[in-house]
């Protein structure tokens, strides 16, 4: 299956990518963090929720077909 | 035309809003938690706006490297705390309100008796310790709350605990690893960007207000100002964080956030007793330009960020004293000496700006 993954914030800094393609077997969301993880160790550390196709979803939620898939940190800053 | 009708004319005359909606405005009660790069902007456009009482609570004071994006505050309230210096300037661009300055630092002890007095809270604060408690003191005390947060060139919109939606937890309900997310006085910011944020923040405030459109309830609101592109995120209620928070009400003054957060407890001390120390090693931890130098102490100069390769520059038996402007810095650099092994560490309260009058007060009592 192929997603496109968009990272924000210091997940940027995190993995050096704005965005990117991604080919996986059909996963859910708790698996594809660890795919992620394995690919960018930086990722272990910084704390974010995860959105498929601008709905932010649980870990266990079953990724489909060429979903967009945002990662989102929390910001502190004001 | 009355001063009233004047004033608000050219919000009065959209249909939305007329006089119906200018005077919910008007009865309306908003806390701005924070008066900083996000506080400013939304003070401002509410002050405007004609919101009918406006509280301020902030402890800082200003400095100049706030001015390029803190634009209610100029080279005359430099020092200033920014509670009051914000409430002086709001009452000139707008008299006919009420503003309250709480020149104080928000804790679980004031946080809900000052929230019951008003409607909305804003929320324009720094740091997660804070975001969390704010969170928390508005479900308890039942309030809507709007959040904006900022990270270098992206920022964050969204309101909380509106009308049974979600809450700051549901979306984030364990906050990151103290240090892993770094602050505007880390890493910088580009001063327009609170300003677009916080103007978002005002403009939902408004629209809670006057009941006008979409409020970004269950809605997480992105913005990126160097890539001009923004994004939505549909977010949804967790009943379970929400009934956690409700359930700690009865013990929330003696939850420490900071704890909760990772922050760990840093020793402090007073400008005052940092006179008083003998054989111990002072070091200033802001960049060379900051003022004023306080050469009395025999600082080495170590900015923040490079203090993590300087750590063999810094004797380890002696003990350690740290400072920076505000002592914000400080309080890392403590941190990072923790965990490198440094044992006897601590920071000034209040940092240069208030070695600077404790010197002056020490000099007067010598004469």
């Amino acid at each position: 299956m192929q997603h496109t993954i968009k990272y924000f914030g210091m997940l940027v800094e995190a993995t050096s990518k704005n965005e990117e393609q991604l080919q996986t077997e059909i996963c859910s969301v708790a698996q594809l963090i660890q795919q992620l993880e394995h690919r960018y160790p930086k990722l272990n550390e910084k704390n974010f929720k995860v959105a498929i196709d601008q709905q932010l979803v649980d870990n266990d939620f079953i990724i489909k077909d060429r979903a967009e898939i945002a990662l989102l940190p929390p910001f502190a800053g004001g | 035309m009355n001063t009233f009708n004047s004033r608000y004319h050219r919000q009065i005359i959209l249909e939305e809003i007329g006089i119906t909606g200018q005077n919910k405005i008007n009865n309306a009660k908003v806390l701005v938690i924070g008066a900083g790069g996000l506080g400013c902007p939304i003070l401002q456009y509410l002050t405007a706006a004609g919101v009918g009482t406006l509280g301020i609570i902030d402890f800082d004071t200003v400095d100049i490297s706030n001015l390029h994006r803190q634009i209610l505050y100029g080279t005359s309230t430099l020092g200033k705390n920014k509670a009051v210096a914000a409430k002086e300037r709001l009452e000139d661009l707008n008299p006919d309100i009420t503003i309250i300055a709480y020149p104080e630092q928000l804790t679980t002890k004031n946080a809900i008796s000052i929230f019951e007095n008003y409607d909305i809270i804003v929320d324009g604060s720094d740091n997660f310790s804070t975001r969390y408690l704010v969170n928390d003191a508005s479900i308890i005390t039942g309030k809507p709350l709007v959040y904006g947060a900022i990270f270098k060139f992206e920022g964050q919109v969204s309101v909380f605990n509106y009308q049974n939606g979600p809450s700051y937890r549901c979306l984030f309900p364990e906050p990151p690893k103290a240090g892993s997310v770094p602050n505007c006085s880390e890493i910088g910011v580009l001063g327009v960007l609170p300003g677009i944020i916080g103007s978002m923040q005002a403009n939902e405030t408004l629209k809670i207000i006057l009941g006008l459109g979409n409020v970004l309830s269950n809605q997480l609101f992105m913005y990126d100002c160097l890539a001009g592109t923004s994004s939505s995120f549909t977010t949804t209620r967790v009943e379970k964080e929400i009934e956690n928070v409700k359930a700690s009400a009865a013990y929330f003054e003696t939850i420490d956030y900071d704890f909760f957060c990772g922050v760990s407890h840093v020793s402090e001390i007073t400008a005052e007793m940092a006179f008083q120390k003998e054989n111990v090693q002072f070091i200033d931890v802001r960049e060379a330009h900051e003022q004023p130098k306080i050469d009395i102490l025999n600082p080495i100069y170590i900015p923040l960020g490079t203090l993590q390769e300087q750590l063999t520059s810094i004797e380890t038996n002696s003990a350690i004293i740290v400072f920076c402007q505000s002592g914000i810095r400080s309080k890392k650099a403590v941190e990072i000496l923790q965990s490198n092994g440094f044992k006897n560490v601590s920071h000034v309260i209040g940092g240069a700006n208030a070695l600077a009058i404790s010197m002056t007060n020490l000099k007067t009592n010598e004469i």
